[in-house]
């Protein structure tokens, strides 16, 4: 008698398994939850009105028109590989050059756009700003910009707090020495 | 000549015996990350590209509003739209879509919520000015703006 042993064929088990493969692969989007990230300011009413007067060299005015084109402190600027090395000199001046500012904690950095600014433009230019901050928090904390980025995201563990505490800087009167003071106004209506 | 020779026949072939598990292997790995989508994007989505991109931890804490030109533009027009979930809303919708994603979050954690801009490239600033000051009334301030990794190393 002839024993018959009962055996899948498996064969064909590395094309099925290829053809799941590809399915997965085609129907996979890795979740995209990077991006720039900002806070913005309580709603108008909340806060009333106050004439709040900012001295002019305390200002670094960043504008953007309805065509893309680039204003720096009232001067048109085309090249924007400087503009992160200006606004850093301009945060650190702590009142050295009598036109620039007084101290980091008065140093405002004012981005205007208009209407018309495609989003593109407007992700560009904050990020030059932002990687300005970013780049003055790492250097003070002594890591590089993107561990900077990384443990200022999480700050559970006790190393990552006191890394991101060295870099803002705290002032004996409790307030941040460095606060990131990005104003992004309310976009001018020339394009639509 | 006879030197120059080859002395030994090498067998030329891979093995393929361990084949089917690189496959399983590769197969789990996309299987895991793989997350299918629950809304269809009915507008463009160019995404523009930075280098200083912040990470968020708490992947349920973000709700996403996506902004850009309807791809079905016979249907809805040329003119930016925003969406969310799997409708186009109105600038002055948002205070209550803001309030239902909120009510979805566990009660501790609503002050935490994040709104993610999904923006395409070539909106205009002008209705996402719009959408923020809506959110700002919203109260939900904490916002990002989706970008994608700037490829070139400064």
């Amino acid at each position: 008698m002839a024993r018959i042993t009962p055996d899948i064929p498996n064969a064909s088990m590395a094309d099925i398994a290829f053809l799941l493969l590809t399915f997965f692969l085609v129907t996979t989007t890795i979740a995209n939850d990077r991006g720039l990230s900002i806070q913005l300011p309580p709603p108008p009413e909340a806060n009333p009105p106050e004439d709040v007067k900012i001295q002019e060299r305390n200002m670094f005015k960043i504008q953007v028109n309805s065509s893309d084109a680039l204003l720096v402190e009232g001067e048109p600027m085309s090249d924007i590989s400087g503009l992160k090395e200006m606004i850093k000199v301009f945060i650190l001046n702590n009142g050295v050059d009598p036109a620039s500012s007084d101290n980091p904690q008065k140093a405002i950095v004012s981005y205007k756009t208009d209407r018309g600014t495609t989003h593109k433009r407007f992700i560009e230019i904050l990020d030059i700003i932002q990687g300005a901050y970013y780049d003055i928090y790492a250097e003070r904390a002594g890591v590089t910009n993107a561990r900077w980025r990384d443990l200022s995201s999480d700050l559970s563990s006790p190393e990552n707090q006191e890394l991101y505490e060295k870099g803002r800087g705290r002032l004996p009167d409790g307030s941040v020495e460095i606060p990131m003071m990005l104003s992004i106004a309310e976009p001018t209506k020339v394009g639509n | 000549m006879s030197k120059f020779k080859k002395k030994t026949e090498v067998k030329q072939t891979i093995p393929t015996s361990s084949m089917p598990d690189v496959v399983f292997m590769l197969l789990f790995f996309f299987m895991v990350t793989t997350q299918l989508r629950e809304t269809a994007i009915d507008v463009q989505q160019r995404i523009p590209e930075a280098t200083q991109m912040r990470k968020l931890l708490r992947k349920s804490l973000v709700t996403n509003l996506y902004i850009g030109e309807p791809r079905k533009i016979e249907q809805f027009g040329k003119e930016p739209k925003i969406q969310a979930d799997d409708v186009f809303i109105e600038p002055k919708d948002i205070i209550l879509w803001v309030s239902r994603q909120r009510d979805l979050l566990p009660e501790n954690e609503q002050d935490q919520m994040t709104v993610a801009l999904k923006v395409d490239n070539e909106s205009k600033r002008g209705i996402i000015a719009d959408v923020e000051s809506e959110l700002r009334k919203a109260n939900a301030r904490k916002i990002l703006y989706t970008t994608l990794q700037k490829k070139e190393i400064f």
